[in-house]
């Protein structure tokens, strides 16, 4: 408990310095959602609210570009986050339940790695990867490295619930006729399920977002969102790319919040 | 051995290490079918560690387990046809209680509604029927554990594991549940193996009592034997109240030990084996088996003087000092029946032993 001598709202400038950051992070998200409403076919003049815009996405010029991108985008980030979550159950069942053995730290630092690296040096490896084995760019190769940079996403919301888990379960469960692999299927997976929803919406959201190594990977004329986004904003900005980001960050928000809570609900209670 | 298949269980020379650390050194032991036995001991003495050797969660390092004459020590724990109440409970936090208690019964093949209707069953027989749609965490302490019961009796076990259960509960209910326990393994017939470090609770409880410490087993008998007859310091320090007296062996007499006391003082008491002429040991007298007045009455009286009383309820507790000699603590019924005297404190008194009331200890 902080007293209020040394509570940390009596610094100076603390107020100032909190509304400062506030400001760097949030008003280029407000100001993108607002005008994302603008009637008008201009990006910085205001003249009143309409949905137009976000009817052009859906029925504009451009609307058949970015629904395809749309499709791929959602195509991918479901299979990446459902393929990665998978492989990051075994991962956790691995590592939390698998005692102390040799290459521990080492494991959970190649798993928990990818997180740290810089993005533009996966994306770069990825794609001198493809290259070298001679594998031909396209919707597949967008997917593979989706599912390889998303595991420790899924991983780590995975693993932190097991560990909440008491191995007393399973034991029970074994010490009542269960097979290991029954205790694991109709005791701990259930008990893990709050972990693992957690998991797999945040790889959803990840791939979802994903700009940097998908643009390394994907093949030509294959586009994802963020890579249309970003084709279209090099042709000048327009209102319709307002709409669009203010929807994927709806999207996100949502996603978020669901893993935020779900994470935070305790099943074994 | 012929008589492995009349045993519930027989520990034969087991052993349990942990890298260079020994838990167990050495274990040999039958517990008969249909019999309440109790592993009594300190925290970190292996009871535990036993126990969950009998169940499968441990491995055994050397030596074999039998079940009813079944070599079991190498089997999975789905495969050993025992089950455990755990110190936890560890109830199924996703089900509800008749799905708990079910469990067991599902998993070794019977159809969900056998299953059920048999959980149902035992939750009448632990009167929990009224509660089983709810979720563990909607019942109290005392309800839990007796879900684990249920469900850990369902299965029909050939033997019961009970590790420390009632440790979690308050004095009222686990005297409540001791009891209930204990009709509870006489009605199903069921050989039960319960571990606990209360030594009350394994008194009242057991047909029989191995008294563990660091690892091996120190004494192994009957509630009574191993109260009024211990065989070492631990037993006897561990096992109720007592006085332990340094004592000097003089001599030995048709089974009768003369012992010093330092003083002058000397008491005669049964030789147990192991304690010879001239070794320096250990006497454990209960205090409740003496008694004071004020002559010598019986031909182990020892003179002393009252140093405090002190009231304890259903008990006075007396400290008396022996002329030139050690300390002894007087226990005296708080009732008016019996021979039951009490000094005030700076009172010359006698003490007086029962007969049979000192016990010489291997040290």
């Amino acid at each position: 408990m902080a007293t209020a001598k040394y509570d940390i709202k009596s610094y100076s400038g603390f107020r100032a310095i909190t509304l400062l950051c506030l400001v760097v992070l949030y008003a280029p998200l407000v100001i993108v959602t607002i005008y994302s409403f603008n009637s008008s076919a201009s990006i910085t003049t205001w003249e009143g609210i309409s949905l137009k815009w976000y009817a052009d996405v859906f029925t504009g010029p451009e609307s058949e570009k970015f629904k395809l991108a749309a499709r791929n985008s959602f195509v991918i980030a479901i299979t990446a986050a459902t393929v990665s979550t998978s492989i990051a159950v075994f991962a956790a069942t691995a590592m939390v339940r698998g005692g102390k053995f040799k290459l521990r730290t080492v494991s959970f630092g190649l798993i928990s790695l990818p997180l740290m690296v810089p993005e533009i040096v996966t994306a770069v490896a990825t794609l001198i990867f493809f290259n070298s084995i001679g594998f031909d760019r396209g919707i597949m190769t967008i997917l593979i490295a989706h599912i390889a940079f998303c595991i420790p996403f899924a991983y780590l919301p995975i693993s932190a619930r097991m560990q909440g888990i008491e191995d007393s379960y399973e034991q029970a469960a074994m010490d009542l006729y269960a097979t290991k692999r029954q205790a694991f299927t109709k005791i701990l997976l259930p008990l893990m399920m709050p972990g693992i929803i957690s998991g797999f919406l945040l790889a959803f959201i990840v791939s979802l977002d994903d700009f940097i190594i998908t643009n390394f990977v994907k093949g030509a004329g294959v586009e994802t969102l963020p890579t249309a986004i970003f084709g279209a904003v090099k042709q000048g900005i327009k209102p319709n790319i307002m709409a669009i980001s203010t929807m994927l960050l709806g999207i996100s928000v949502i996603m978020v919040t669901i893993s935020y809570f779900v994470s935070k609900t305790d099943n074994t209670k | 051995m012929s008589n492995t298949t009349s045993n519930a269980i027989e520990v034969r020379d087991a052993v349990k290490r942990y890298g260079d650390f020994t838990a167990l050194k050495r274990i040999s032991l039958s517990i008969k079918d249909n019999e309440f036995f109790t592993l009594l001991g300190p925290s970190g003495c292996g009871k535990t560690t036993l126990l969950r050797m009998i169940a499968g969660f441990e491995d055994v390092t050397e030596g074999a387990i039998f079940l009813y004459g079944d070599e079991i020590e190498n089997l999975p724990p789905h495969q050993r046809p025992v089950n455990t109440v755990f110190q936890n409970y560890a109830l199924f936090p996703h089900m509800t209680i008749l799905d708990n208690v079910a469990f067991g019964l599902e998993m070794r093949g019977k159809s969900k509604d056998q299953a059920r209707s048999r959980a149902g069953e035992m939750l009448e027989l632990v009167q929990l029927s009224q509660f089983a749609a709810r979720k563990p965490s909607q019942l109290s302490g005392g309800q839990q554990q007796r879900v684990a019961l249920a469900r850990a009796l369902a299965p029909q076990p050939k033997v019961l594991l009970l590790d420390e259960p009632l440790s979690a509960l308050d004095l009222k209910l686990r005297k409540a549940m001791q009891l209930e326990l204990k009709h509870l393994q006489r009605e199903t017939g069921i050989t039960f193996i319960f571990v606990t470090h209360d030594q009350e609770e394994a008194l009242t409880m057991s047909d029989r009592i191995a008294v563990m410490s660091a690892g091996e087993m120190q004494q192994l008998g009957g509630p009574k034997d191993i109260y009024e007859k211990p065989r070492n310091m631990f037993v006897a320090d561990f096992i109720g109240e007592t006085n332990l007296l340094e004592v000097s062996v003089d001599g030995i007499n048709n089974g009768r030990a003369v012992c010093h006391l330092g003083g002058g003082h000397e008491l005669t008491c049964d030789a147990v084996d192991g304690v010879g002429v001239g070794s320096h040991v250990h006497m454990s007298v209960r205090p409740e088996r003496l008694y004071m007045s004020d002559k010598p009455v019986e031909t182990e009286s020892l003179k002393g003087r009252i140093k405090e009383n002190i009231f304890v309820g259903t008990d006075i507790t007396t400290i008396v000092d022996l002329e030139d000699g050690p300390e002894f603590v007087v226990r005296t019924s708080n009732s008016d029946r019996g021979n039951k005297r009490i000094f005030e404190p700076g009172a010359e008194m006698y003490v007086n032993m029962e007969l049979g009331a000192a016990r010489l200890l291997v040290d």
